[in-house]
């Protein structure tokens, strides 16, 4: 063990466009940064923030969303509807003092392997500079406990009702 | 925050050497001893090759002899593999739901070198599977019934190959064409490279075929208004526009043409060479035969005077009465065959078009050559008599350029080459230069074409076009076009003065692909053509089930790749056909109606409009055979109360804890809560594990 840091990015990647992207960048033998972990949702669109806050609250230093281009979703356009629910998320993280490198979205269709092994690559370099995110000790304090000194809500709730605590 | 899955799980995971694909970058043993201590995990096995069949006896006998009830396999990507494996389970007498793909290759083992980095990946993969598949739930494919009509949008020669494909084998197909007539492009056009066949004689026999073919019902002068439905049963709403003439009485003789007093420029047919009649046919083989009277520039519908066509008409068929009709019917496949646009020169100012007279576009030229054009096949400059004594064809006009479209529309070398010859033939002592960046003569035939063009003697000035100019600076210049290129093969400027210029305008996607590919719900690329379901593999399908394209609203191609496509896609309509129903992933949104607030806010996001709200009871509810399970709704409930199928909240964020097994700080306490990873840089990796 060295005190080197390498960030842990959760991928949601939908699996019309950038699983496949993923696929194609593999089947390249694209090197890139082996700190993105991919997990497979049908569309962008299956994203829920609270996917994203669970990550996040788990340990992953960053959160990456990955999806067709516009215009080119698998359904129609549930990457727009992801493109909206993005913003609203961002604007809550920042309240939360995450920083925005934290959580992006991409774009990648099946044939941009390439173009999706470089924003890992991108987002490693950015996450490795802004160092761990120790989710507890921001969001709820060093104790545990919320900024506005309240017990945070544990367990039973999802982690969506913790954040409005 | 405790996902337990339902009844106890038991867990089989199988880690996959593939060779050395995968145990060359992964510790692929230790992945399957470490997974083998996890919870549930009841057997845990590496092995050279899980895809063989030895590989999947080895999960089938696992099941029935260790009761195991969930599988889970670290290999490939599941688009490689998932069936293969759904496969083995199934045969074992497990639910093949109750299966999860760890995708340790094209994910992980292929994109590093660090064997260290990538087996604690690989772990973690693995670990977001097991926790994954202990909430998976026994599910059935549903199965969807394929209605045996299907739809082909444009009459082009693409969608004309699709419906007598499938005409041909006995099934029923609504043609809808956007023109009063079918035909498309082709139809415009005078001879076809590389062999020179006169267009019109082996297009309109096949455009009769269809006009009175009896499994083809012919909507012209028609649009798609409304798409419903999905794979095997389609609802289809179609604005057949009013031609203010009845079909009825209409025996197609002409004479309300004939009579018409007014004449228009014809934009479209005649690519504003010539002009037709108010009340017309594009051409007089044109199929249907009935003409159409064109609302916007008829005296009567303007006056309210003029009926000349209505007077002479021999059996009163003319109806200005006449309203559009909107039908409705059933298909269960979708064929678009829309075809293209012509890139439109104006757009090059430079080249003149629209402002020099003798510029003249390629359909234009087409239209001038054609024996039944505006000219009589005579080729004359814009005045109508004078025959030009120099012709430069400018090739790649708009296609293989930054600024229009980056890409080369493959037709307009070999259609210059045919003009080139055409030239020649028709005015044996003209001139013809052809200005180009590369010649693209990849077909049957079509070098041997090229190599013929070199001698009859056309200059070839290998080059792109700055300036077409009436500027004259040289004597000679002087009432001539000027052409002004960098020729590259000798690196000199040169002007060549002309009579008469031919953009070689590039093929674009049509105008409106955008709106169609949102009506059909399919996708168009950046350019606006149509995607395919594999750029290599699947040319014809689509991403969605049921619709499949042909011809040029793919991209751009010729005739013979457009009628292939054609006839490819009609095959594949005819298999879906024969097999009468087809099997869906269960992939589906549920509403839990007893807990749904009747916001009504997962109504609208629905791409589909698959969920429906009951006003009485004041709940959501998704039509399950409308979702094709996107999940959008599921992420967007407020309440929470929607399940995706196959991609349940449980099953997601089980598997965010999964592969985050080693960050996690309220997990099991089982690993260091810091960030620290090991770093690999200076420890040396055994070798060992390779098979
Ligand atoms: C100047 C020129 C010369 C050419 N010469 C040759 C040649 O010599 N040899 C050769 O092989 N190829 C040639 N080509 C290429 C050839 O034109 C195409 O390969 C062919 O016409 C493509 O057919 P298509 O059916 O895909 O499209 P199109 O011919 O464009 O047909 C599409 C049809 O769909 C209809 N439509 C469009 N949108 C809708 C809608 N929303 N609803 C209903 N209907 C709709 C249109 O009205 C049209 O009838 C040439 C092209 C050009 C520009
Ligand atoms: S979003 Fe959820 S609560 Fe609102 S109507 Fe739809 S199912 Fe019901
Ligand atoms: S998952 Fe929801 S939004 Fe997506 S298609 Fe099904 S009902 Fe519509
Ligand atoms: S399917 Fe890729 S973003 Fe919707």
């Amino acid at each position: 063990m060295t005190e080197s840091f390498e960030p842990v990015i959760v991928g949601f990647l939908c699996n019309w466009c950038s699983y496949r992207a993923a696929d194609l960048a593999g089947t390249a033998r694209i090197h890139y940064a082996p700190n993105m972990r991919p997990i497979r949702v049908m569309c962008s669109g299956r994203v829920d923030p609270q996917f994203v806050l669970k990550a996040l609250r788990e340990g992953a230093d960053g959160v990456m969303i990955a999806g067709c281009h516009p215009g080119e979703c698998h359904y129609v356009n549930g990457n727009i509807k992801t493109l909206r629910r993005y913003h609203l998320l961002k604007r809550m993280l920042k309240q939360l003092g995450v920083e925005e490198e934290r959580v992006q979205l991409v774009w990648a269709s099946a044939s941009e392997g390439k173009q999706l092994a470089e924003a890992v690559d991108r987002m490693t370099e950015q996450l490795r500079a802004l160092g761990p995110l120790r989710w507890p000790e921001r969001v709820l304090g060093e104790d545990g406990r919320g900024a506005n000194g309240h017990e945070a809500f544990v367990s039973a709730i999802e982690p969506r009702e913790e954040v409005a605590a | 925050m405790n996902h337990k899955p339902m009844e106890e799980a038991r867990i089989g995971v199988y880690v996959c050497h593939c060779g050395t694909n995968i145990a060359k970058t992964v510790d692929v043993a230790e992945v399957a001893r470490w997974v083998g201590e996890q919870e549930n995990v009841v057997v845990a096995r590496d092995y050279k090759f899980m895809c063989s069949s030895l590989g999947q006896d080895l999960i089938e006998s696992d099941i029935k002899e260790r009761g195991l009830t969930r599988i889970v396999v670290a290999a490939c990507s599941p688009h490689m593999h998932e069936k293969t494996f759904r496969g083995a389970c199934q045969r074992a007498g497990l639910n093949p739901y109750m299966f999860e793909m760890a995708n340790i290759r094209e994910h992980d083992s292929w994109a590093t070198d660090d064997r260290a980095a990538a087996t604690q990946k690989a772990k973690a993969l693995v670990e977001g599977a097991v926790r994954r598949v202990a909430h998976h739930t026994p599910l059935e494919p549903l199965p969807v019934e394929i209605n045996p009509n299907t739809l082909v949008v444009g009459g082009g020669i693409a969608g004309i190959t699709t419906a007598l494909e499938l005409a041909n084998a006995g099934y029923h197909v609504y043609l809808v064409e956007r023109e009063p007539s079918i035909g498309g492009h082709m139809a415009q056009l005078d001879k076809t490279f590389p062999t020179l066949d006169c267009s019109a004689c082996i297009l309109t026999p096949k455009m009769v075929e269809v006009g009175q073919h009896p499994n083809i019902t012919l909507l012209s002068y028609s649009e798609v208004e409304k798409v419903e439905g999905y794979i095997g049963n389609f609802t289809i709403t179609v604005r057949k526009k009013a031609r203010y003439i009845n079909e009825e009485l209409c025996t197609g003789c002409g004479i309300c043409e004939e009579k018409c007093p007014k004449r228009v420029v014809d934009h479209v047919f005649e690519a504003g060479l010539g002009y037709r009649k108010v009340v017309y046919r594009p051409f007089p083989q044109a199929v249907p035969k009935y003409p159409v009277i064109d609302r916007e520039n008829c005296t009567y519908f303007l006056r309210g005077k003029c009926r000349a066509c209505q007077i002479f008409c021999p059996t009163k068929a003319i109806d200005f009465e006449q309203e559009d009709e909107i039908i409705t019917f059933q298909v269960g496949n979708i064929v678009l065959a829309t075809g293209y646009d012509l890139f439109d020169a104006r757009r090059i100012p430079q080249y003149g078009y629209g402002r020099l007279a003798n510029v003249f576009t390629s359909m234009e030229f087409e239209r001038m050559v054609n024996a039944a054009g505006p000219t009589g096949g005579k080729i004359v400059l814009r005045d109508g008599v004078t025959e030009p004594k120099s012709v430069a064809i400018i090739h790649c006009v708009g296609s293989r350029d930054k600024n229009y479209h980056e890409y080369c529309s493959k037709v307009c070398c070999m259609y210059s080459l045919k003009f080139a010859h055409l030239v020649h033939e028709r005015l044996p002592d003209a001139e013809v230069y052809n200005f180009y960046i590369d010649i693209r003569a990849p077909g049957k035939g079509y070098e041997e074409f090229y190599h013929r063009l070199l001698h009859e003697g056309t200059h070839f000035i290998r080059g792109r076009v700055a300036e077409v100019t009436d500027a004259a600076r040289q004597p000679g210049e002087e009432g001539k076009l000027i052409v002004q290129v960098e020729d590259t093969l000798i690196g000199k400027q040169r002007r060549i003065p002309v009579d008469m210029v031919i953009l070689s305008a590039g093929l674009e996607a049509r105008h409106d692909s955008r709106e169609v590919s949102q009506l059909f719900k399919m996708g168009c690329d950046f350019d606006g053509f149509f995607v395919e379901r594999h750029p290599k593999l699947d040319p014809v399908a689509t991403m969605t089930e049921g619709i499949f394209i042909a011809g040029c609203a793919q991209g751009p191609k010729d005739i013979p790749d457009t009628v292939a496509q054609g006839a490819a896609a009609a095959a594949r309509v005819a298999g879906l056909i024969h097999l009468g129903t087809v099997m869906m992933e269960p992939v589906r949104a549920y509403i839990h109606e007893e807990l749904c607030s009747g916001c009504r806010i997962c109504n609208t996001l629905c791409p589909y409009n698959a969920i429906v709200f009951h006003e009485d009871r004041q709940v959501s509810e998704v039509i399950t055979a409308l979702c094709q399970g996107c999940g959008t709704c599921v992420a967007a409930c407020p309440s929470g109360v929607i399940s995706g199928a196959h991609f349940t909240n449980e099953q997601i964020m089980s598997q965010i804890e999964g592969v985050l097994w080693d960050v996690r700080r309220n997990g099991n306490g089982k690993q260091p809560t810091v960030n620290i990873q090991q770093s690999t840089a200076n420890v040396q990796q055994p070798t060992v594990n390779e098979p």
